[in-house]
């Protein structure tokens, strides 16, 4: 009887090894005349397990990791094959890892359980439910299902995506699109990665409801160029969709029409800012525009767009499939659904953790995080990306909610998390934050692409001593000026993580 | 400028003389080769960057004196296409080594060391950012995050990503890389 072994394909199992971990469970399982089938699944998000085998039992599937090539024989020895469990590495069940089982996973629901790329095993998994809903719909019902469901865009403005949808949906007909942001730059982020290259139907799906929502034909994605196994991964998703009927002419039979086409970007930071990624898309250098006019009305070519992140579309396949209601029915004030949160950086078990919102930090660090990977005390740690602020101990107890994060100053962003162990020199992350901020700027607005560049040299003349008073309240000027005066988020938020770091660590910005 | 790739002097040579450029699968261009990416894409709404990335896909960099072609083909100035290439951090327009390694310099890294892993890697190399080795094996470039934030620090070697690097590590990956080329060919 054929034993099936599961695999991980995605980014980060890859990238410790999880190919050649495959193919040495294939060759041990050969020379015992074992007969298996390896499946490459996606990632369950649990990357501190990673590569995490699994064999799957009558009882379910167990689970073993972190595997390295140099554990597979003394696995296979200790009964791997049968599920045997007296290997040290060996997890028990898959779904009682407390990381895993403590997770209200909606968006999340199939990573690592299927194939990614199987259009079986995702219709299995209540895959299309929601397409199917959508298609005996009329597109404002959509649109007022989306709203019941209080989503909020997920890339990090956090703006109610059934009033942009609404706004696209009352211009006249005519070419519309759906653009999806999946420029992914925030470091500490990986959720749209997974969702890529995990369960890529899902944004498929959500596309294709948004284009029934508003009336638009034709989406792109706009892919980073940093995601070279989620390119893959979705352009072989997207041309089995196409053959299976589920995008094209026909929409699963229905004679509606949606197209899809996935695009790379080109490594600018910038371009995850709508109106630059809008830019870039028509084929120019990617410039921030001045809005209004909104997208919603006047985006890409000129025509009613909706710009939406990755999670925010991958969102709407259980919203219609399970009704807005039910979304609706996790999280906090106005802050509605589950989170994605991504534990990166200096963390002993790092991963993807969707909850609902209203967790602390503290809670995510110690409970799911288990402290630092290092071992020494935490000392910093960054929410929302590079241009969100540094949270020092005293704001770990704020629950993880757009408003509660806002009334302290604080971004949760697109939920990424990056922890800092005491050896951590936050001088240098402040000069980092305008460095990257003159990196990446458009260069359009003058506060952001001249005061970055000021910015870097005048903490420099902090940290080397140099007029140490005068400059700091230079820094605070400058930085207040770029908040101010920015045109975009970029200059309006790069000033964020240096002013928590000369509040809250000003022992760093000594000589 | 199109940079005319080394020729085999003798089989003896062959070994270390092939055009790295070669050995990592690029072609060498021609204005007809490149006006045949050109075409095949142009007629695609917003058709630039995708026939940046099939020039550079397939040329290893996108030659200045590409830029006149791809000017006069899309109906724009060669200011134009040179201030979108220059624009985006991705996109070269000199040759580079066997190897593309992109070294990730965001946060989450910085937290595991990829500041120590940076320098160790340049000072190995010979080569800062945007350069090459002098073997012509490795060119060094920068990257902000390649979504591999929980196992930090991470590099990416052509489309294959390594995560929890380390000096080490990175010693072992790059003998193993140059002397897995020598016995390709």
């Amino acid at each position: 009887m054929s034993v099936k072994l599961f695999v991980p394909c995605d980014t980060t199992a890859l990238s410790l090894g999880a190919d050649r971990i495959a193919a040495a469970l294939q060759r041990e399982a050969d020379s015992r005349g074992a007969t298996v089938e390896i499946v490459r699944n996606g990632s369950r998000g649990l990357f501190w397990l990673e590569p995490l085998v699994e064999v799957e039992t009558a009882a379910g599937r167990l689970a073993y990791g972190p595997v390295e090539l140099e554990d597979v024989a003394a696995l296979a020895d200790s009964g791997l094959f049968e599920g045997a469990q007296s290997h040290p590495l060996a997890l028990g069940l898959t779904e009682e890892i407390p990381y895993l089982s403590r997770q209200q996973r909606l968006t999340f629901s199939r990573i690592g359980i299927t194939d990614p790329l199987s259009l079986a095993d995702y219709r299995a998994h209540s895959g299309f439910a929601g397409l199917e809903k959508a298609l005996k719909l009329s597109p404002q019902a959509i649109v007022d299902e989306v709203k019941a469901s209080g989503l909020r865009g997920r890339g990090g403005a956090a703006f109610p995506t059934g009033i942009k949808w609404q706004t696209v949906l009352a211009e006249p007909e005519g070419r519309k699109y759906i653009v999806c942001n999946a420029d992914e730059g925030d470091s500490g982020t990986f959720a749209d990665r997974l969702v890529m290259e995990c369960d890529p139907y899902m944004l498929i799906e959500g596309m294709t409801i948004a284009g029934l929502a508003v009336g638009a034909s034709q989406g792109y994605v706009y892919l980073r160029s940093e995601y070279p196994v989620a390119h893959r991964m979705f352009k072989e998703a997207l041309k089995r969709a196409y053959e299976a009927g589920y995008l094209g002419a026909d929409v699963a039979g229905s004679g509606r029409r949606f197209d899809l086409e996935v695009r790379l970007a080109a490594g600018a930071y910038i371009c995850g800012e709508e109106t630059s990624l809008l830019d870039s898309l028509e084929g120019k250098r990617g410039m921030v525009r001045p809005k209004p006019p909104l997208p919603a009305i006047e985006g890409l070519f000129g025509r009613p767009t909706v710009v939406n992140n990755v999670l925010s579309l991958a969102a709407v396949p259980f919203i219609l499939d399970q009704g807005g209601a039910a979304y609706a029915d996790y999280g906090m004030g106005r802050s509605r659904g589950t989170l994605a949160l991504q534990m990166a950086g200096n963390i002993k078990r790092g991963g993807l953790i969707e909850l609902a919102f209203g967790i602390t930090l503290r809670e995510l660090m110690e409970d799911f995080g288990g402290g630092t990977f290092t071992g020494r005390p935490l000392r910093a740690v960054q929410v929302g990306g590079p241009l969100g602020a540094y949270l020092p101990e005293s704001q770990w107890d704020s629950p993880m909610d757009y408003e509660a994060f806002a009334a302290f100053g604080g971004v949760v962003g697109h939920g990424g998390v990056v922890m800092f162990d005491d050896t951590v020199d936050m001088g240098e992350q402040a000069r980092f934050a305008m460095e990257f901020c003159a990196v990446e700027s458009c260069g359009k607005c003058t506060p952001c692409r001249i005061g970055s560049v000021r910015g870097v040299e005048v903490i420099d003349r902090i940290r080397a001593g140099d007029n140490r008073e005068a400059n700091l309240e230079l820094l605070t000027e400058l930085c207040e000026t770029m908040v101010d005066g920015s045109l975009c988020a970029m200059g309006g938020m790069a000033p964020f993580p240096v002013q928590s770091v000369m509040k809250h660590f000003p022992e760093d910005l000594q000589a | 400028m199109g940079v005319p790739m080394s020729v085999p002097k003798t089989s003896a040579q062959n070994i270390t003389s092939i055009s790295p450029a070669i050995r990592a699968g690029f072609e060498d261009w021609t204005p007809a080769l490149v006006k045949q990416e050109i075409d095949a894409l142009k007629d695609k709404p917003g058709a630039m960057l995708p026939i940046l990335h099939a020039i550079q896909d397939r040329f290893g960099y996108i030659p200045e004196a590409t830029v006149p072609i791809i000017a006069e083909a899309m109906r724009q100035t060669r200011a134009e296409v040179h201030g979108i290439i220059s624009f985006y951090h991705h996109f070269r327009t000199h040759p580079v080594g066997a190897h593309v390694i992109h070294i990730c310099r965001a946060e989450a890294c910085q937290s595991m060391g990829s500041r120590q892993l940076e320098s160790h890697i340049k000072s190995r190399l010979g080569a800062d950012y945007h350069q090459t080795s002098r073997d012509n094996e490795f060119t060094v470039e920068p990257v902000y995050c390649l979504g591999n934030c929980a196992c930090a620090p991470s590099i990416r070697i052509g489309d294959d990503i390594h995560g929890r690097m380390s000096p080490d590590k990175f010693d072992r990956l790059a003998d193993r890389l140059t002397t897995s080329t020598l016995e390709l060919k």
